[in-house]
């Protein structure tokens, strides 16, 4: 491969916005993308007619790119709305930040929306089985994520227990979270005894099925300065792939995060002893312990050893998924784009009970499909440029 | 087109209709007949599944139809919960003895008794109407 080259620092998340967290009803999925985005442009003065740069993927509109400019009536120079589930969105910023320092864009917008609570009340995929394994009636994506739980418990000796303190830990993050859906705590009894869903997963174990949208403005760093008080630069970003469905997985219990991560943080040149607070897509708690290896926090299969005795939850030693995830926080159908907002909001010091003190680096991670495609961001203040 | 032999037509001759490998139909007009045929590709000899046009990583449009053993291993296993009363059912991801994993489910024991690491063996049961491939445990 070509050298991995980066423009490390040189762009930036201005401004951040969330909207309709939880429940929305009423409003359609491009209404509430819209919602979160017009908020996010207007805290750093900015208008939909500034944006030049669109990327975009909402859960049941496939041109959702067209849609937002029509909707919002720009004319953007730059339009994606590239999917690769619920990682598109990490992907986008990745585009967004190569486009700005091309000169292709002056200020990239990355949204996102989804109405499948009030609208579908369960979760919406753009998954379609084949025919070779539609007859199998596995429910997806949770029997997929079960496969590869039942693959990793058998090769690495995983408790349920330890699944339930990724559960536990997502849950009290929640609590510090005004914005949380689920935020009364949950115990380990509690986790143990719910409803098996996909063996050995229970519905503790899944996300949530939430409406909720995210937006957030990105520019290159020299305009970032003017725009906001407390600019949140890119410092890596890249992603990786090597499958769609879970049956064609080259390793149940090794995602490509295990590429995409490695590379971003080379971009960034920093090592996860480094990071400060990790935000990953925990679509089931297995993603937990399995993007905690495969980014580097651990070693492959000791995941489950490392999130035990709160290591992960508030006071612990690795702050994780700080705003309780898409276990108990937020997950509108593809949750990726959140776990960059939640970073930016800590690296900017404005997460309020949930704020880690003194965060620097902090790293974005997010999954699509099953357990498929994988993009990694490593977001910095200005003093690690 | 009904496949009548396990060899497919050359897929480098690329232009009749009738010629051109129709991967899936191809594959279950096989298992309507019984046969459970999988994918091998003539130049590197590697065995492909689920059926394609054309060889992952090589590109090689030499795939022919082989007979698969139906010998596999369990790989993967989950129960299915429904709401009473309907049962639970297995999903396995089964690991072929020639290489590939898929999707099925293995028979004959309760769900939750399917292990990974089982010897399963290949049969060909009638799903609406449909033929499907199932493993039962060898014992």
């Amino acid at each position: 491969m070509s050298e991995d080259r980066f423009p490390r620092g040189r762009t930036a998340i201005v401004s951040t916005a969330t909207y309709g967290m939880g429940e929305a009803p009423g409003l359609s999925s491009i209404d509430l993308a819209v919602s979160a985005s017009v908020r996010a442009l207007g805290a750093v003065g900015l208008a939909p007619s500034d944006v030049d740069g669109l990327f975009i993927a909402l859960p049941d509109d496939f041109l959702s790119g067209l849609t937002f400019a029509e909707y919002l009536g720009i004319t953007p120079r730059v339009t994606d709305n590239n999917r690769t589930g619920g990682s598109a969105f990490l992907t986008h910023c990745m585009w967004a930040a190569l486009a700005l320092e091309a000169g292709q864009c002056d200020v990239a917008l990355v949204a996102y929306g989804s109405n499948q609570r009030s609208a579908a009340g369960g979760l919406v995929s753009a998954m379609r089985p084949t025919a070779y394994e539609g007859p199998y009636r596995l429910p997806r994506p949770v029997g997929a994520y079960a496969l590869a739980t039942s693959r990793y418990m058998h090769q690495y000796g995983l408790r349920r227990e330890q699944l339930g303190a990724v559960a536990i830990a997502a849950r009290q993050w929640a609590g510090l979270n005004p914005d949380a859906f689920m935020r009364e705590p949950l115990g380990m009894d509690e986790y143990l005894a719910s409803r098996l869903v996909c063996d050995p997963l229970s519905v503790r174990d899944c996300c949530l099925v939430t409406d909720g949208a995210a937006a957030l403005v990105m520019t290159r760093a020299d305009r970032a300065r003017d725009l906001s008080r407390r600019p949140v630069y890119i410092l890596g970003n890249a992603a990786s792939t090597h499958h769609r469905d879970i049956t064609s997985m080259p390793d149940l219990t090794t995602t490509a995060a295990a590429i995409s991560g490695p590379r971003a943080m080379a971009q960034a040149g920093v090592t996860p002893r480094d990071i400060d607070v990790v935000e990953v897509y925990d679509a089931f708690t297995i993603n937990t312990l399995l993007f905690l290896e495969d980014l580097g926090f651990c070693a492959k299969g000791e995941a489950g050893a490392f999130v035990e005795g709160g290591r992960i939850a508030p006071g612990g030693e690795l702050a994780v998924n700080t705003n309780g995830g898409g276990l108990s926080c937020v997950h509108p159908g593809m949750y990726g784009l959140f776990t960059v907002v939640e970073a930016t909001q800590q690296l900017q010091g404005t997460a309020g009970a949930r704020q880690v003190e003194g965060a620097r680096l902090a790293v974005a991670h997010g999954n699509g499909g099953e357990l498929s495609s994988q993009a990694t961001m490593v977001l910095g203040t200005e003093e690690t440029l | 087109m009904i496949p009548s032999s396990p060899s497919s037509p050359s897929a480098a001759s690329s232009g009749a209709a009738a010629d051109v490998l129709k991967p899936e139909q191809a594959y279950f007009a096989f298992l309507a007949q019984g046969r459970f045929m999988i994918q091998r590709s003539r130049s590197s000899g590697e065995h492909v599944f689920y059926p394609r046009v054309a060889a992952p990583r090589t590109g090689a449009l030499d795939l022919e139809w082989v007979p698969a053993s139906g010998d596999g291993i369990v790989h993967a296993t989950t129960v299915v919960r429904r709401k009473p009363p309907e049962p639970a059912f297995n999903v396995a991801l089964v690991e072929l003895a020639e290489g590939p994993r898929m999707m099925s489910r293995v028979e004959g024991v309760a769900p939750q008794d399917v292990r990974i690491g089982m010897a399963v063996k290949a049969r060909i049961d009638t799903v609406d109407g449909k033929p499907l491939v199932v493993f039962d445990v060898v014992q």
